[in-house]
């Protein structure tokens, strides 16, 4: 197979299919993996069942469901839906995570993801997982469920969208911060369908959790994924969670044809916060200082892992949040939060004054937390929707755990890089 | 291929999936349910005053964020008859063809109130109070197909042989 010139996107999408593609050829391919959690799977169940007619998946070593949109339940709807969830899984005998086992996205990195994968899964955030070379996409409930029963969907090679980041990161000034910046240079439909190859030597120095923030937020600049090269980090990554084997490498041709590029100078980013009520309002954190705030949250697909809760219980140490606000925790996962509490960063974080939640994602929609009338919120996740976190009289603030921790100390936006010490 | 004629809900840039349907509703995926609290937190009025047949318009960007396909449900519930706008978020896209809501790729300049005429098979959409008229590119083939079968299940159990 001539590989020449060929993005991550399509080399992926080409062995998958079995045929040499480049954008724009529609395929059908098989699905590696696929996951669906209690916002989506009932309605992925319901549609196979109703509509195709069966309630058996392909194989049930490839399909997992998760309860974490809304978990602990916080309702007895909510409970009925996981136990509908719940049935379903033991039919079948797929894997299932219950309330407090972890954010879906965290859940599948940790163990289902891999580079060359096509991985699925009924949620918009799946492109999270092209930060371990993996082809992932988002899909609603009923192409989720057709692949649950076929093991196959179809789709569209995307263009490549290429961000292009050279430079050291300043201290202080994480992933999150360049992949705000870029969609606030692109705007919230500025990779419409496409792959977003996140490269250069900033990446390539950055852990695989922070080129997840990224992959992560690749959706929020209208992209199908996101996508970075597998290197040996990916190779330790899936190493420390006992799937070494599962490494290839996988990167782009270096004659590979983009549709689109950006170049970020990663010296030169700040600490960035994107404003009510849309993604693409960023604004450096130095524009908004001194804004005070009544809540701030640190979790999330986008920024619950181990490193973003070591950042903030840094900040944290031997300090107190401010009497004003309230400082909510969600480990993204729970081998986030046993290693968080063996590392002492949850005693640190307790001390602090925070409260540190069961490892899921509700407060990121308002399921299991909300804000009241007027309040603003200020967050390590992806979206700050009007009404997103249950009150569409609140205003939500995005930013990195970095800026979110610093916050939290002093009640109102603060730069993290001059932040008391 | 189809004829609509509808009253206009017009909504601007960036219209996402939270505004549709917030995710407070997920616990149910029937559509009359989901449609008595689509849009009820930005536009109040739109559940209980929606007709059958109405038609949305947006701007650029139509149905970005999430992936819950519980937003175009609702719509169909509500009695939408097609969503046109300039362009539209991938997965909503990908939903609302799955399940046969029909979406309408053009810029429209109308307000609340108008009146629309949409007529799928020659790519016209007849602002009936002005006369004005706007064209648009129809569906690529793959995806007509797809709609045509009266979305994915059908055309996959098609496909199948099912």
């Amino acid at each position: 197979m001539n590989s020449d010139g060929m993005t991550m996107a399509e080399k992926i999408l080409g062995r998958s299919s079995g045929r040499d593609v480049s954008a724009g050829a529609l395929i059908i391919t098989p699905v590696s993996f696929v996951f669906s959690h209690d916002g989506t799977m009932p309605l992925a169940i319901e549609q196979m069942e109703n509509a195709l007619g069966t309630r058996k998946v392909f194989d049930r070593g490839r399909v997992a469901g998760i309860c974490d949109h809304a978990s602990p339940s916080p309702s007895e709807d909510v409970s009925n839906v996981h136990s509908f969830m719940r049935t379903f899984a033991r039919e079948n005998g797929i894997d299932f995570y219950e309330n407090g086992d972890g954010v879906c996205h965290q859940i599948v990195v940790e163990r289902y993801a891999a580079p060359w994968k096509v991985v699925v899964g009924a949620d918009s955030h799946t492109c999270t997982h092209g930060g371990l070379g993996a082809f992932a996409t988002g899909m609603g409930s009923t192409d989720t469920a057709a692949v649950m029963v076929y093991g196959k969907t179809w789709m569209k090679v995307p263009e490549t969208f290429r961000v292009n980041i050279d430079g050291r990161l300043p201290d202080m000034v994480p992933s999150k911060d360049v992949v705000l910046h870029v969609i606030g240079e692109i705007g919230a439909d500025g990779a419409p369908y496409m792959s977003m190859e996140f490269v250069g030597s900033t990446v390539d120095n950055m852990s695989v959790e922070s080129r997840l923030t990224m992959t992560n937020m690749a959706i929020e600049a209208g992209a199908k994924t996101g996508i970075c090269a597998a290197d040996e980090k990916a190779r330790l990554f899936l190493e420390k969670y006992g799937r070494a084997g599962e490494y290839e490498e996988i990167k782009s041709d270096g004659n590979a044809v983009y549709a689109d590029e950006i170049n970020v100078d990663a010296a030169a980013v700040e600490p960035m916060i994107a404003c009510p009520h849309r993604v693409d309002n960023v604004k450096p954190v130095s524009e908004l200082e001194g804004l005070e705030v009544d809540q701030v949250c640190i979790g999330s697909c986008t920024n619950g892992r181990l490193e973003d809760l070591r950042t903030a219980a840094m900040i944290l140490k031997n300090k107190r949040v401010s009497k004003d606000i309230r400082l909510i925790v969600y480990p993204a996962s729970r081998s986030v939060l046993i290693e968080a509490t063996k590392e002492g960063i949850i005693e640190t974080l307790l001390k602090a004054g925070a409260a540190v939640c069961a490892p899921g994602c509700g407060f990121c929609i308002g399921r299991t937390v909300a804000l009241g009338d007027g309040e603003k919120a200020l967050s390590t996740q992806n979206r700050n929707f009007k009404g997103r976190m249950g009150n569409n009289k609140a205003e939500i603030y995005l930013c990195s755990p970095a800026t979110a921790a610093a916050s939290a100390v002093e009640g109102k936006v603060t730069d993290p890089r001059t932040a008391k010490q | 291929m189809a004829k609509f004629k509808g009253r206009v809900w017009r909504f601007g840039d960036n219209v996402d999936t939270d505004q549709i349907i917030p995710a407070e509703y997920l616990t149910t995926g029937n559509p009359a349910e989901l449609a008595e609290h689509a849009f009820a937190k930005v536009r109040p009025n739109f559940p209980s005053e929606v007709r059958k047949g109405d038609i949305i318009v947006g701007g650029c960007n139509f149905g970005s964020g999430s992936s819950r396909e519980h937003a175009p449900r609702a719509l169909m519930g509500a009695g939408i008859s097609c969503v046109v706008a300039g362009s539209f978020a991938r997965i909503f896209y990908r939903n609302s063809i799955n399940i046969g809501l029909p979406l309408i790729q053009c810029v429209v300049d109308v307000e609340d109130g108008a009146v629309l005429e949409v007529d799928t098979d020659n790519g016209i959409i007849l602002d009936a109070d002005s006369g004005k008229e706007y064209g648009f590119s129809p569906l690529p083939a793959f995806l007509q197909e797809l709609f045509d079968a009266g979305g994915l299940v059908n055309y996959v159990k098609r496909k199948m042989g099912v």
